[in-house]
């Protein structure tokens, strides 16, 4: 290679700075408009500053290392009432079985939305479905499940008095109810991802000969994996968030009560409470009325919630900018 | 910064400084070199005589004898539509191994529809209908499975479009049963190996990038991506290689690799390709069908088309007066 010497370039001038924007010549309500953007863009931030610090400085204060290994106790003496543990088995045990049951179907209904969606108007009446699922408070939803479960058949999945009533309360019913709150988010978050999916990627797969099922199986599932993932991080926020269910459905009790000697599953036909129901238990409204351990519990919740919104920004990051590029050179 | 003041600190008026730009030279950095700039030697054509790209009057490489040219495909008074709207008017041509068939013309002139509609691609278009016949091996094309048919007939789009696996799975997909067989995974079997290597040479892609098949697709260049779907188009052994604008989305070098790809590979598969660009149909083709307004206007050897062709409207579309 020949070395080429640039003789120095002559310094560059100085910046030119744009003069600021003024609203002084806006029109009136424009300006109105503007400020109030402003005030409540500043009102948001400082609620949910406090809405952490408050649970930080109340949580942390209350909250105790033993609290996580304890089950609760009745007591109407805060220190004499016990920890958490319970509910915090509950909470796990609850979001897992709404989320597998949800994760599955969920997917299964976007492919089918997103790439068969035959005849249109089977079609238009899933999508109907779906929307109105999302919009049913869950109380509304755990007054349905509290109908459908308690029918005698179905006894198998909670409790059967001896008289022949079921209780219609267990980790099993509050799971499956609750697998309806987080199949609308999973099923808009995969869509969503496979809407975007641009149809040089399906073309050129069936130009391989490939059919509808092989594609999704094969390249357009594995492509949206951050999709799928981002809807079921999101479901299962929704699900460990909800109170109205688990009252109603798990029963909200002080523990875990197990049902029949059959080991797991007697956990799982027993009735028991979440974090969300213990905190209602125990706030000054419930019958536990231990405030202290009402935050302590919140504070842990709020940091389960908080740690699950930033897995989400995480994955739906990841899926616009890294591993799936399919912007062209 | 005071305005009258030049970005080389010289104090002038305004008009000065006009008058200034419109006499003399702005000033250049100048460049010192201290020896004679050195070039690349130049290098041996890629593939003899068949490395058109620099030559200005194009030499296509010998055309195969006529005992080698062999008739795969054909269409019969091909009619297509989407919806109420022809956009294909009875075309009838045939697709033969052995030699380039190029479809040239303007933009809605049909030729994407008639290449896509050799694979039933365009099936997958709503409301896309047919009158005429298709035939693979004297077979009319409705009779076959139409995954069979798209094995037999496959196809390379104009975007490369890898899929986001590594290369040895963009390939290895292809080659896969749409069931795998139970139990066992669909993985690195020898065989699988030797035919995904196979495939990548004949695209010639396999000595770029021999020692790491596992390195994701999308990573690879544009012109390296686009010899994958070719890879991945051939490694089923196709009978039809369908070419869909394959180089518009590339550079020049690129372009000229897979245009010496294409005239290689035309003696082992039938190759149509429409191409907007002239140059390259006259670079690549052996035949050259001119469509225009969905109507197939002239037919013939690239020579002749280019050269000498019958029709008014060939000869203003070649010289560029439309299109």
């Amino acid at each position: 290679m020949a070395t080429v010497e640039l003789a120095p370039s002559p310094a560059p001038p100085a910046i030119v700075q744009p003069p600021r924007d003024r609203t002084s010549s806006w029109p009136l309500l424009d300006r109105i408009g503007y400020w109030a953007c402003w005030a409540t863009g500043i009102g948001l931030c400082v609620i949910a500053a406090a809405i952490v610090l408050f649970m930080l400085v109340e949580g942390i204060s209350a909250l105790r290392l033993n609290l996580f290994v304890e089950s609760p106790a009745a007591s109407l003496h805060q220190s004499q009432s016990g920890g958490f543990l319970d509910p915090l088995i509950g909470t796990f045990i609850v979001t897992a079985i709404g989320i597998l049951i949800a994760a599955p179907l969920g997917v299964a209904l976007a492919a089918w939305l997103s790439e068969y969606a035959r005849p249109a108007g089977l079609a238009r009446g899933v999508e109907s479905a779906i929307e109105m699922i999302a919009g049913v408070p869950s109380i509304v939803l755990a007054i349905f499940g509290l109908i459908v479960f308690s029918q005698g058949f179905l006894g198998f999945l909670s409790q059967r008095a001896s008289d022949g009533t079921v209780t219609a309360q267990s980790f099993l019913v509050a799971g499956i109810v609750m697998s309806l709150l987080a199949l609308p988010l999973i099923v808009g978050a995969t869509r969503e991802a496979l809407t975007q999916l641009p149809g040089r990627v399906r073309e050129a797969s069936f130009a391989l000969g490939k059919t509808r099922a092989t594609t999704l199986r094969c390249v357009l599932l594995p492509a949206v994996r951050p999709g799928i993932a981002s809807g079921v991080v999101l479901g299962i926020g929704r699900i460990i968030g909800d109170t109205a269910i688990i009252v109603i459905l798990l029963g909200a009790t002080l523990k875990n009560e197990p049902v029949g000697n059959v080991p797991l599953l007697k956990t799982l036909r027993g009735s028991g409470s979440t974090l969300t129901s213990y905190i209602y238990n125990n706030s000054p409204a419930g019958e536990g009325n231990a405030p202290q351990k009402a935050y302590a519990a919140a504070f842990v919740l709020l940091m389960v919630v908080l740690v699950l919104n930033a897995l989400v920004t995480r994955l739906s990051r990841g899926r616009s900018a890294g591993a799936v590029d399919w912007t062209m050179k | 910064m005071t305005s009258d003041r030049d970005p080389y600190g010289q104090e002038s008026t305004v008009s000065e400084r006009s008058a200034a730009l419109a006499s003399a030279p702005p000033p250049v950095r100048r460049i010192v070199v201290d020896r004679e700039p050195q070039v690349a030697p130049p290098r041996a054509p890629v593939n003899g005589s068949a490395s058109a790209t620099a030559t200005a009057q194009p030499v296509r490489a010998a055309r195969p004898a006529a005992a080698l040219v062999r008739e795969r495909m054909r269409t019969e008074g091909l009619w297509l539509a989407y919806g109420q709207n022809w956009v294909v008017r009875d075309v009838s041509l045939p697709v033969r191994q052995g030699e380039v068939l190029a479809l040239i013309g303007a933009s809605g002139s049909g030729k994407t529809t008639l290449l896509r509609s050799l694979n039933r691609l365009t099936e997958i278009t709503a409301g896309a209908a047919r009158s005429g016949r298709i035939t693979l091996e004297g077979t009319e094309i409705y009779e076959l499975e139409v995954n069979d048919l798209r094995r037999r007939v496959s196809m390379v789009f104009q975007q490369p479009n890898p899929f986001p696996m590594s290369i040895f799975d963009n390939v290895a997909y292809a080659l896969a049963e749409q069931r795998p067989p139970r139990g066992r995974r669909r993985r690195h079997t020898p065989e699988l190996e030797l035919a995904v290597e196979d495939a990548l040479r004949r695209a010639g892609l396999h000595d770029e990038i021999a020692g790491d098949l596992e390195r994701p697709a999308l990573k690879l260049s544009g012109g390296q991506q686009q010899r994958l779907c070719i890879a991945r188009a051939l490694a089923a052994k196709p009978e039809v290689l369908l070419l869909d604008e394959p180089c518009s989305a590339l550079d020049p070098i690129s372009t000229a690799t897979i245009e010496d790809l294409i005239v290689g590979l035309r003696e082992s598969v039938a190759i149509v390709i429409v191409t907007h660009n002239l140059q390259q149909a006259q670079r690549v083709a052996d035949h050259v069908a001119f469509m225009h307004l969905g109507e197939l206007v002239e037919y013939g050897p690239a020579e002749q088309v280019f050269e000498r062709p019958r029709e008014q409207r060939t000869r203003d579309y070649i010289s560029g007066a439309f299109g």
